[in-house]
């Protein structure tokens, strides 16, 4: 099992805006540069994207929920 | 009636401003904070605080029931909003006059008329304000647009009529231009204002921002001169000046006569500021907008006359008449004020929130820095990046710029990244020392590299 850390502090969301569907649900496969999230730091947005192909697990935080600096955001399989 | 119990519905450097102006005027100030900004300086230097809600701005700065229940939960008769928030915001500004809580700005209905931009233009038109050419009021088909636009002369800027913040803004250069991006436009402002309307205004090229300060007291207003603000990133200002070398006497007296006139005929009570676009080859300036709020910028006016602004929006606000004619407003010298962002100039302004290990401030003869930081302070992630403002004072321009270099250099913020680097570039930029610049300037200038080509 593997994890996608926050690269910054901030909040974190699981969808590109209100009522969106989420990045990704558990079974996708997730190809390296995929975006899994976003977060808003500084009233600035920033995209978390995958590192590594694999197949998607789950989110560990919720969406809205405030994250730290190398916090654990998502599982997948590599 | 004089304020006593003073609520700061703010945060961040503006928050710690007002309760120095404050406190000065021996009013007892209350700082309303959320759950993350429970260890800000403003909430230290208050004589007490409450707790308004969770981090989120809209859980707690932006939710007018928590604010209003922090009023009357510590008796406040009156709320200083600062910038920003709950500065413009009529509904809150209407529950706090039902309540019979004095508002530290001007009335809702002012708030109102001045935030609709086809109003305000309106207004200023009726007082012998110079405005840009454009549409005589709203516009909500694509045809109308396109006929008003045929008057005008391409290109033409597109704004929403409910706008702010350089929402909804584009520049059409043609009829399929237009065409095509008026309907974005419209959907763009319908999101972020709930108001399709849109207006159209002849786009000037190279244009000076120009803004005129002024003060009310709902019968009389006086002006503090005027700033220029054509240093803008994202349509941000960086770097803020006071006053504009690029006036000559009569157009500024003009400028400001027209600004004082605008702020009579509505009857305004607080600190206002007129925007304008100057265009320095034909001497025109053009009426854009009104912020009826104390800016970010506030402070190269204060350096610039010796004035308090805060205070006497505390005091206007309060019932008060203004205690200087206009005759008494002098201005000397010159003042630059630069916004220090904790961001990463060289990784295209990354956000950089993070904990401050030290500080070390310049100090000094026509020297000030606004800011909330102390050592060990923890800058949220969760509001803007603003961590201070550094301001000069100088008796000319020139002067002004070195000594920014100098209070540049002796300023340590460790810790965290900080746009200092670019306010060391730009300092050093010979268009900049020659005050030859516009508002579409710093982008271009940044694209071409110039942030690492300068030591």
């Amino acid at each position: 099992m593997a994890h996608i850390l926050s690269p910054v502090p901030g909040t974190f969301y699981t969808q590109s805006a209100p009522g969106e569907p989420l990045f990704k649900t558990p079974g996708d496969a997730i190809a390296a540069g995929d975006v899994i999230g976003l977060i808003e730091v500084m009233k600035t947005f920033i995209e978390v994207k995958a590192e590594a192909a694999g197949t998607f697990k789950e989110y560990v935080v919720e969406n809205g929920a405030a994250i730290g600096a190398g916090e654990w955001l998502a599982e997948f399989e590599g | 009636m004089p304020i006593k119990r003073l609520l700061i519905a703010n945060r961040g450097e503006i928050a710690v401003r007002i309760i120095r102006a404050a406190k000065a005027m021996g009013i007892h100030t209350i700082q309303a904070h959320s759950e993350a900004d429970a260890d800000m300086l403003a909430v230290r230097m208050a004589d007490e605080a409450v707790c308004i809600g969770p981090a989120q701005a809209a859980h707690s700065y932006l939710n007018v029931d928590a604010m209003l229940e922090a009023v009357k939960s510590t008796q406040a008769d009156a709320v200083h909003p600062g910038y920003g928030f709950m500065a413009e915001n009529a509904d809150f500004v209407r529950a706090l006059e039902k309540a019979g809580i004095t508002f530290v700005g001007p009335s809702a209905d002012t708030i109102d008329r001045m935030g609709d931009k086809v109003a305000a233009r309106q207004a200023a038109e009726a007082a012998g304000v110079p405005v840009v050419p454009g549409s005589k009021g709203r516009l909500d088909t694509v045809d109308d647009a396109v006929a008003v636009a045929a008057d005008l002369g391409y290109p033409v800027m597109i704004k929403a009529a409910a706008g702010g913040g350089g929402k909804g803004i584009r520049i059409a250069d043609s009829e399929a231009d237009l065409r095509k991006m008026a309907p974005q436009a419209q959907a763009e402002a319908n999101a972020a204002f709930g108001d399709g309307g849109l207006y159209l205004e002849r786009a000037i090229n190279a244009p000076r921002h120009i803004e005129v300060q002024i003060m009310g007291d709902g019968t009389d207003a006086v002006h503090y001169f005027e700033r220029e603000c054509s240093m803008q990133r994202r349509r941000q200002k960086v770097w803020e000046e006071a006053g504009a070398s690029c006036l000559d006497e009569a157009t500024r007296a003009h400028l400001c006569d027209t600004a004082v006139a605008l702020a009579k005929a509505v009857g305004y009570v607080g600190a206002g500021t007129l925007e304008y676009l100057y265009d320095s080859k034909t001497k025109e300036f053009f009426f854009i907008e009104m912020n009826t709020r104390i800016q970010v910028e506030h402070p190269v006016t204060e350096m610039l006359t010796g004035s308090d602004l805060v205070q006497e929006m505390i005091h206007v606000a309060g019932g008060g008449k203004l205690r200087q004619s206009q005759q008494d407003i002098t201005r000397s010298g010159h003042a630059i004020e630069v916004r220090l962002n904790a961001e990463d100039p060289a990784m295209q302004f990354l956000p950089f929130p993070g904990k401050v290990d030290s500080l070390r401030l310049p100090e000094g003869k026509g020297i000030r820095f606004d800011h909330f930081l102390y050592e060990g302070y923890q800058v949220p992630p969760f509001y803007d990046s603003l961590l201070g403002k550094l301001i000069v004072h100088a008796e000319d321009r020139a002067a002004a710029i070195a000594l920014l270099i100098t209070a540049l250099e002796k300023l340590e913020i460790g810790g965290l990244k900080t746009t200092t680097p670019l306010h060391l570039a730009l300092a050093h930029d010979p268009s900049v020392r020659a005050d030859d610049f516009h508002t579409q300037w710093l982008e271009p200038w940044l694209a071409a590299g110039n942030l690492n080509a300068t030591p």
